[in-house]
């Protein structure tokens, strides 16, 4: 199969969030970026399909700027086969799936993965706005895939249970976390990794339909505060006065 | 990687000639490519090993076994190893890198990970025949055959060339076979690759052998040893009754197998230095968490000074380790690299490529393993109670740090070859120690100069203090070789004082400079901690050379001889008071607030 797989560039995990300019951006400042972890269990999986299926492509699409190039070269490592990123400064979730719409449209790719979300803006938009703009189906939050000729047997998450769904290709799927493990780049995929092309091409549709007006961080937690099983009524009165949730 | 402009010191002439910052490697320097694999081997720990710490203190040698096997299959165990052997070709710096993260969550899997791709590889690498290397190397580089290494002997230990194992030629000229017991032999529990070192007939020297397990009788192991630490690494003896070993399987020449243990064993002394560095990096870590966490009299621990203290002072030594291990990584990989452009065959540039650095292979095995010993000991400390509770992280960590100060060649006789291998190298010409130390004794004479004026530029003021640190070493070090001439071998107590003074030079110089580099690259600002580490260390080194040259004086000089080297030795050691407490809680608030060891 043929097989694009959506990167997105985010903080690591243990970033400290701060924003500048008057909260209107991201302070980006001595932070360290990683491969959206959703978008590894993409990568993984859409290697795992080519795999079971006995051969097929990887390309892994990336919309933003170089910065995120030896992200990108993870990928390859990790397995893809090629690398491609849109140079742009995204906006918003509209703004990268119309690129990679555009991009993707007469490629003639059976499938699109990408993660269900990204773990720093958290839009979860990018696989919807796919599937509407190239026409085809899209199906989020999937935990489970297996194909069989033309046609994808999936399984997603809905609230409080399962789903079971078929869908023809090509389709786009966005992936949860226990669709897969995210796969480790070996030595000799890093290796690899050098000679395998990373193309960058211009951006094509450069619209947004949103900005940033500005940014809050939440507030910081509060403390515990113990109580005796015995102070029923002191925890009444925290309750009302202080949490102020009675 | 920025070779073309660097002009690389010699072996050991750190001790007599300047060099600059730009002429040291640093882990910043690191490539993307390079980047990536210590990210890949983070994630590795991270997800296989991390999540079973509390099974490794329980003798499970089959996790280990298991672990050695998933980091063949990821290419960890072949990073040196040339490509057309199955290897990554990646230079000697990289496989320090690697060796320092797989290393430092357990001495269990360090030991395992470090016999088998040093002690394990390098002899079939470096003198196996062709038909050797194609038997045994892509086979050990990627793991399906795991290897051991047969060298130690009940009487023979330190002084490994005094094995009474025996190679005895059969009667066809055929095959060697071999007789006798080897002990401490890690991963013998489930090597398939036995390297082994007999005598043959009345040799000088020991012959180095090379078998798989399967295709001997004669061999049989012991039951897997007690140990104060790495308690699931498998250590056991190994009985040779007359294993029979094709002659074709002798690894260089007859009578060589000593050189085979002495040369693999520089380059096994500075991975054991990148394996303790990252046991540091991650012991420091949870040092910080556990002082940001703990809470007496209302406050957690790391509030406070005496904690703060030790914190700086355990990151200060890691980072000073750190500065000197890189360093001289790289200095050995360039050479190494400039042997092979020179047109020598692969092994060769190799080992003459390490070789050269062999004082400071040396010296980067004391210096490591005593700063490890130091930061588990007071991670231990910072722990208190729950430090002495096998439930709680310090505990192994304390155990497992303690036999790094013992294998690979002790510390004490690291520090003897330190002074020796410098010694010779004098004699033979390839290092001018007499004409510095020369004029150190002439400076002794000459009235101080008090009038110079002061450079005030950035680490200006620290150089000062280390090029005095260099006059007071080379100032001993060459009393001491008047004083004894040939008989210096003797006085093995002026020797730990020498290498004492030596080890803090290269430290020092290492950390320095480390730190003059990284601030030229990301800024002075971004380095503060790093500078208040270069100076907390500072003030260290000095009393440690003050405190190793007075006992050396002590030991061999008398009256006015005494008195003027005793004078001396305290020019050259001075240092400008520092308010040291503030600079302590300086870098403990960085650490604090990363709640990790940040600068690695």
């Amino acid at each position: 199969m043929k097989i694009l797989v959506c990167i997105s560039n985010v903080p690591d995990t243990t970033t400290k969030i701060t924003f500048s300019s008057d909260n209107k951006e991201f302070n980006k400042a001595g932070v360290q970026y990683i491969i959206n972890p959703y978008d590894e269990l993409a990568l993984t999986k859409a290697l795992e399909l080519n795999e079971a299926a006995g051969g097929g492509t990887v390309t892994a699409i990336h919309v933003g700027q170089a910065d995120a190039e030896p992200n990108l070269r993870k990928a390859l490592a990790v397995g893809a086969d090629d690398a491609v990123r849109i140079d742009a400064a995204p906006i918003d979730g509209f703004f990268v799936a119309s690129e990679i719409a555009h991009y993707a449209k007469d490629k003639g790719f059976d499938l699109i993965l990408c993660g269900r979300e990204s773990i720093d803006y958290n839009g979860g938009m990018v696989a919807g706005m796919l599937g509407e703009l190239l026409d085809w189906p899209s199906v989020n939050v999937i935990t489970s895939i297996s194909i069989n000729g033309g046609e994808a047997h999936l399984e997603r998450d809905i609230d409080g249970g399962r789903e079971v769904l078929t869908a023809k290709l090509p389709f786009v799927g966005s992936c949860q976390k226990e669709l897969t493990e995210p796969r480790i780049p070996n030595m000799r995929g890093i290796m690899m990794a050098r000679s395998k092309p990373l193309q960058v091409l211009p951006v094509a549709a450069n619209t947004a339909h949103t900005q940033v007006a500005t940014y809050a961080a939440p507030a910081p937690k509060a403390g515990c505060k113990f109580l005796e099983p015995t102070q029923v009524e002191e925890l009444v009165h925290l309750l009302h006065t202080e949490a102020k949730v009675i | 990687m920025e070779t073309t402009t660097k002009k690389q010191l010699r072996g050991g002439e750190f001790l007599v000639k300047e060099t600059t910052a730009a002429n040291i490697f640093i882990r910043e320097d690191f490539s993307e490519e390079q980047l990536m694999m210590f990210e890949a081997t983070k994630d590795f720990m991270k997800t296989e090993v991390f999540p079973h710490l509390p099974r490794f203190e329980k003798g499970d040698y089959a996790l280990v076994e298991s672990l050695m096997k998933k980091a063949g299959e990821m290419g960890l165990l072949g990073i040196s190893v040339p490509q057309n052997y199955g290897g990554m070709g990646m230079g000697f710096n990289t496989s320090m890198l690697i060796c320092e993260e797989i290393s430092s969550m357990t001495g269990s899997l360090a030991t395992a990970f470090g016999a088998h791709t040093g002690i394990g590889t390098l002899p079939i690498q470096y003198y196996g025949s062709e038909a050797i290397r194609e038997k045994y190397l892509a086979k050990v580089a990627s793991g399906e055959w795991i290897a051991c290494y047969n060298l130690t002997e009940p009487d023979a230990g330190s002084d490994a060339n005094s094995g009474k194992t025996k190679a005895v030629l059969t009667p066809d000229g055929k095959h060697y076979e071999i007789t006798g017991q080897k002990i401490w032999i890690s991963n013998a529990g489930f090597a398939d690759v036995f390297i082994v070192f007999a005598r043959i007939e009345d040799d000088k020297n020991i012959t180095g052998f090379v078998f798989h397990k399967d295709e001997v009788t004669g061999l049989s192991l012991n039951e897997e040893e007690h140990k104060l630490g790495l308690k699931s690494s498998s250590t056991r003896q190994v009985f040779y009754d007359k294993v029979k070993v094709p002659v074709e399987n002798m690894l260089g020449e007859r009578d060589g197998g000593f050189k085979i243990a002495v040369n693999v064993l520089n380059a096994g002394r500075i991975k054991l230095g990148a394996a303790v560095v990252g046991a540091a990096f991650k012991v420091i870590g949870f040092a910080v968490q556990y002082a940001n966490e703990r809470k007496q009299f209302g406050k957690t621990i790391g509030t406070f000074g005496a904690i703060q203290q030790k914190i700086a002072d355990m990151a200060t030594m890691a980072y000073v380790a750190d500065a000197a291990l890189y360093r001289a990584g790289q200095d050995i990989e360039d050479n190494q690299n400039r042997l092979l452009a020179a047109g020598k065959p692969e092994a060769e540039a190799k080992l003459k490529g390490i070789e050269e650095y062999a004082v400071e292979c040396a010296i980067i095995k004391v210096l490591a393993s005593e700063a490890m010993a130091f930061v588990a000991d007071e991670g231990v400390q910072i722990y208190g109670g729950m430090g002495y509770s096998a439930d709680a992280p310090m505990e192994a960590a304390y155990r497992d740090a303690r036999i790094s100060r013992i294998y690979e060649g002790t510390n004490e006789i690291n520090r003897m070859l330190t002074v020796d291998m410098l010694l010779r190298k004098a004699m033979k010409g390839e290092l001018d120690l007499i004409g510095p130390a020369m004029k150190v004794a002439q400076e002794l004479m000459d009235i101080p100069d008090f009038g110079a004026e002061e450079d005030t530029s950035y680490l200006a003021q620290e150089k000062k203090v280390l090029a005095n640190l260099k006059k007071a070493t080379l100032m001993v070090a060459g009393a001491a070789v008047q004083k004894f001439q040939t008989k210096l071998a003797d006085e093995q107590e002026v020797l730990m004082s020498l290498a004492d003074m030596t080890i803090q030079v290269y430290a020092l110089e290492s950390a320095i400079l480390k730190t003059e580099k990284l601030a030229g690259k990301i800024g002075e600002e971004a380095c503060k901690e790093r500078y208040e580490m270069t100076v907390n260390f500072l003030h260290k080194a000095a009393e440690i050379c003050n405190k190793a040259g007075k006992e050396a004086i002590y030991a061999f000089a008398e009256g006015d001889e005494q008195r003027m080297m005793l004078l001396g030795l305290k020019r050259f050691t001075k240092v400008a008071p520092e308010n040291l407490k503030n600079i302590r809680r300086s870098i403990a608030a960085k650490l604090l607030d990363a709640n990790q060891y940040p600068f690695a």
